[in-house]
């Protein structure tokens, strides 16, 4: 095999797995505030591309301006997930939370195929799509797009969480939610916060990846699928671990199909989803913990 | 238990006279698929009512069994009667064997780590052209049959289906009423205490997991030989959340609720058809109102309801 | 008195006999479209499609006189589904003919059905198994993709390019072709460099391309259906891949150029004529009734009509055929069908037989290619 194949794949893989990254980054948050994996994170990847598209087509926005709107949109849709579903829930237990999410990404998928039919549609690149040769590989400017927004929010994350009032106080939900409420945070507040955050991210990785991959209203599965498996990777931390949880399985995936066989790339992701499940739960970076009864 | 034992006689005996109802019109045919149904919804309400271990894989079990009855009969020529078995056993055996990885995981991580496992063996069907067919599917699997009694047309495969659909339900009842149901209820409500109480929790969640798996590779086989072609998108990720659905519209840990939620969800769609755009809505809605307002699901749930009423009324008067 | 009541009796049952003649209950039609679902691409069009010949038939008085009636049920292209809802136009709808289902798969599976209750099916799927071997109550309408192969071939072999790279995506369509490519490709000198696939919802496949790009091949054939296929296009034209890109007639609707946008310019691929029916020299055979089903559909839906509607349209048309040569039940609508000769539709020019359900010669396709976000016909 040729460098400047492998090199390809290198980065073909990266920019796919920056994807899963946001995506995986989403689930971490909202589980390490509320210990519940949001099965409809995906969903808000497809809301983040079909708002841009109807942001661009029937409010006539300007880009710079349909990016924002569209985010905001998906972020309201996500705080209203959270009171209307998941709040008034009143024994949570993880069984419901998980068929309660299941059912909220299957009803918020039907409505987006009322609302944007079952057509796919394609977005413009931000900046062209003039393709630019890095050694023999080449890429393309919305893939430096994605690397330098996933860049930007894993750094903001990171500031949010450990020199921010209410980041820090997200973070003693997710050490304690007993103990954060006693000593005075408001951990349905917390909560809420946490859902508007994650879907704002995903909607953001929808955005970004849907001039290149095009959005439907079905597109959220998969990619939810992926980001999932990112953040089990990197142990469900909503920092670097997650990010290189997604850069790992995007490799992964790109050389599976480049080297193994095309058609058992998305096996290769779920196998090792499993092994990591089965050997590390932990993740490939954390620590083990021992169970709390 | 006399109780139980009346009650099953009852639903036996509805299940025996139903067809005099639907004389063979098309709502035959899709009886024929509540009891497969059922048995499937059965199947998962054992692990995740009594055991309270959920999987999100189920479509994956279903689809083994259907394939290997399938491959065996069409492409091998055997006995579909030997076929059937032998796919249960196989079926059984590997899901007792990731059974104790798999079944360490809890809660949400129980939940991807059976839906990752559900979407592989979806890809291997996809993939394996040679065996499987591949996306266009496999055709000319035989029809059951009995000596010159082919079970080939829908009251056939009724009586057929039923009577396996039938048996799971007795399997169901008996297992919930042993000591075997009293440990997995226990294990439900705290693994822990039940260990500490002498309950080999591990194994025996494996256990269920593997008889769980054996009665949905039997109503795949069943599914296979009635309908005597498949292709992989009937065994998808979809299938097992609507599975999933099923139980949970039914009530978690009932039986009865397994068959209701069976049916309700088959025949939906048969009433839904107008309004066919809007399915996908419904599922979804029905699916979070049922665990916000009805967490019992309906068997539970439709007593408390009029309860609350009659309670409601009663005031009202008084 | 008993004298006086006769006459009023015969006139009382000559009118109960005429108006039970001119009200024969319409003739029932099953149609199966993937309305909902990842085939829905082409259910709804199919669905549009025999809607409008039907009510259109109607309003110009029926065919001899006998209203149709299209009934219609969505299998959201669920095997499963189709099965059911073949059972149920049979047994409650008790319909002369089904027209449907939408893909190789459902058509596969509702087979055993109609050849056991003896009802006459058109199918719409492009599946080459499914008239091969005939069934003896099964037709269909959409072009072999046994057809489109080899108008591609043919072209390459004009070409003198014999090594060719193929990728498709792994649902029925896809595989369907790929079995297709690589079992003609030894008949016109083709040797097949590599042999890929991609996921039905994949949105990166720049890992394939790249492998092909490290092969001999001089040529690549895509088979896949929206968006895949447009995917494909960007990815290649990222990489700057330099070999001529094919691709199947899943794609050739105005719905994949607007996806691929650039990335489609010199993209060739076989396609019915629906899509260059104004451009087709006058001579052509097909013209008339392409152009008439372009300006009807648009009239209708403000929407181009392209070939999986003229697939639902050409079943309509000949199962009217059939009727119009007194065919009734489902027995004889079979048998009639059997007997089309030389029916000019959209697909192509059908001529049934006993020895061939499926109708359609190689003339059904022609070349074309992507330029200036148009089709060019390709000589």
């Amino acid at each position: 095999m040729q460098l400047d194949q492998l090199l390809q794949y290198v980065l073909s893989g990266l920019s796919t797995g920056a994807i899963y990254a946001l995506i995986g980054i989403g689930f971490s948050i909202i589980y390490n505030a509320t210990g519940i994996i949001n099965f409809a994170q995906g969903e808000f990847v497809m809301l983040g591309g079909l708002l841009t598209l109807s942001c661009l087509n029937l409010l006539q926005l300007p880009p710079w301006a349909a990016v924002p709107c569209a985010v905001a949109a998906a972020t309201v849709i996500g705080l209203l997930f959270e009171r209307l579903a998941i709040r008034p829930l009143r024994k949570p237990t993880p069984i419901s939370l998980v068929i309660i999410t299941i059912g909220g990404s299957i009803l918020i998928r039907g409505l987006a195929m009322l609302v944007w039919g079952k057509d796919t549609h394609s977005i413009p690149p931000f900046s062209g799509d003039e393709p630019i040769a890095v050694g023999g590989a080449t890429i393309l400017p919305q893939h430096l797009w994605i690397l330098a927004i996933t860049l930007v929010i894993v750094v903001i994350n990171r500031f949010y969480f450990y020199h921010t009032i209410s980041g820090k106080a997200m973070r003693a939900c997710s050490y304690n939610r007993t103990a954060a409420g006693l000593v005075g945070i408001d951990v349905q507040r917390m909560v809420l916060f946490s859902f508007m955050i994650s879907s704002a991210m995903g909607a953001i990785a929808g955005i970004i990846v849907a001039p290149l991959t095009m959005t439907a209203y079905d597109v959220g599965v998969m990619l939810g699928l992926k980001g999932f498996c990112a953040a089990i990777i990197g142990g469900m931390s909503s920092g670097l671990a997650t990010v290189v949880g997604g850069l790992i399985l995007g490799i992964l995936e790109s050389l599976g199909a480049g080297l193994i066989s095309s058609g058992y790339k998305d096996a290769i992701a779920f196998i090792i989803l499993l092994l990591i499940l089965f050997i590390r739960p932990q993740g490939l970076f954390g620590k083990a913990e021992s169970e709390r009864v | 238990m006399n109780r139980e034992l009346l009650k099953f006689l009852v639903f036996s005996l509805l299940v025996l006279l139903a067809p005099l109802l639907f004389q063979g019109g098309y709502l035959m045919n899709v009886l024929v698929f509540v009891g497969i149904n059922t048995m499937l919804a059965i199947a998962l309400n054992l692990l995740l009512g009594y055991a309270g271990q959920i999987s999100l894989g189920h479509a994956g079990f279903f689809g083994l069994g259907a394939y290997l009855s399938g491959i065996l009969t069409a492409t091998y020529g055997w006995n579909p009667w030997i076929a059937m078995p032998l796919a249960a056993v196989t079926v059984g055996l590997l899901a007792f064997l990731i059974g104790f990885p798999i079944l360490k995981l809890k809660g949400h991580y129980l939940a991807m780590a059976t839906l990752g496992l559900g979407i592989i063996i979806f890809i291997v069907f996809n993939e394996t052209i040679e065996l499987t067919g591949g996306p266009s599917g496999l055709s000319g699997i035989p029809n059951l049959s009995l000596g010159d009694f082919k079970f080939d047309s829908d009251i056939r495969n009724y009586y057929l289906v039923w009577s396996f659909t039938l048996g799971t339900v007795l399997l169901s009842l008996n297992l919930a009423a042993s000591r075997v149901g009293r440990a997995l209820r226990a294990v439900h409500d705290s693994e822990v205490a039940a260990r500490v109480m002498g309950v080999n929790a591990r194994l025996l969640k494996v256990q269920i997991f593997a008889l769980s798996a054996v009665i949905s590779a039997l109503a795949g086989s069943l599914y296979a030989h009635t309908m005597t072609f498949l292709a992989p998108s009937s065994f998808g990720f979809n299938f097992s959340v609507e599975l999933l659905t099923m139980v949970v519209i039914g009530g978690l840990g009932s039986i009865y609720g397994s068959f209701l939620g069976a049916a309700l969800l088959t025949l939906l769609p048969e009433f839904l058809r107008a309004a066919h755009d809007y399915d996908i809505v419904i599922y979804g809605g029905l699916l979070m109102a049922m665990i916000m307002f009805m967490p019992g699901g309906l068997v539970r749930g439709i007593p408390d309801l009029l309860r609350r009423f009659a309670k409601r009324g009663r005031a009202g008067h008084a | 008195m008993g004298i006086r009541i006769v006459p009023l009796f015969v006139a009382a049952f000559t009118l109960l006999v005429s108006t039970a003649v001119f009200a024969a209950p319409p003739l029932k039609i099953g149609g199966l479209f993937a309305v909902t679902g990842p085939a829905a691409f082409l259910g709804e069009p199919e669905r549009n499609t025999a809607r409008m010949v039907i009510d259109e038939i109607n309003k110009a008085g029926g065919v001899k006189g006998r209203k149709l009636e299209l009934v219609v049920y969505d299998t959201a292209g669920d095997a499963t589904k189709a099965v059911q809802l073949a059972t149920k136009l049979i047994k409650d709808d008790k319909v002369a003919a089904i027209i449907g289902p939408s893909t190789t798969g459902e058509t596969m599976a509702v087979i055993p059905v109609v050849e056991r209750e003896q009802i006459p099916l058109i199918s719409l799927s492009a599946g080459s198994k499914i008239t091969d071997p005939v069934k003896k109550w099964v037709f269909k309408t959409a072009q072999n993709d046994a057809l489109a192969v080899g108008r591609i071939f043919e072209y390459l072999q004009k070409q003198k390019q014999t090594k060719v790279a193929i990728l498709s995506v792994s649902d029925g369509f896809g595989s369907s072709g790929r079995e297709q490519l690589k079992a003609q490709a030894a008949k016109y000198g083709m040797t097949i460099a590599s042999d890929d696939t991609y996921g039905p919802k994949d949105t990166d496949m720049t890992a394939q391309l790249t492998k092909i790009r490290g092969s001999q091949a001089q040529a690549l054939i895509v088979w896949g259906t929206n968006p895949g296929p447009a995917v494909i296009a960007k990815n290649a034209r990222q990489l700057g891949l330099k070999l001529p890109l094919y691709m199947s007639h899943g794609v050739s609707s105005k719905k994949f150029i607007e996806l691929a946008g650039d990335a489609a310019e010199g993209i060739r691929l076989p396609s019915g004529k629906v899509i260059v029916a104004d451009v087709l020299p006058a001579s052509d055979s097909q013209k008339k009734s392409l152009l008439a089903f372009v300006k009807d559909y648009q009239n209708h839906y403000k929407a181009e009509g392209d070939h999986f509607g003229g697939h639902a349209w050409d079943a309509v048309m000949l199962l009217k055929g059939s009727l119009e040569h007194g065919a009734a039940t489902p027995d004889a609508i079979r048998e009639q069908l059997e007997k089309t000769r030389q029916f000019h539709g959209i697909g192509g020019t059908f001529t049934y037989s006993a020895q061939d359900h499926a109708g359609l010669g190689k003339d059904a396709f022609v070349l074309v290619e992507i330029r200036n976000r148009d089709w060019v016909l390709v000589k």
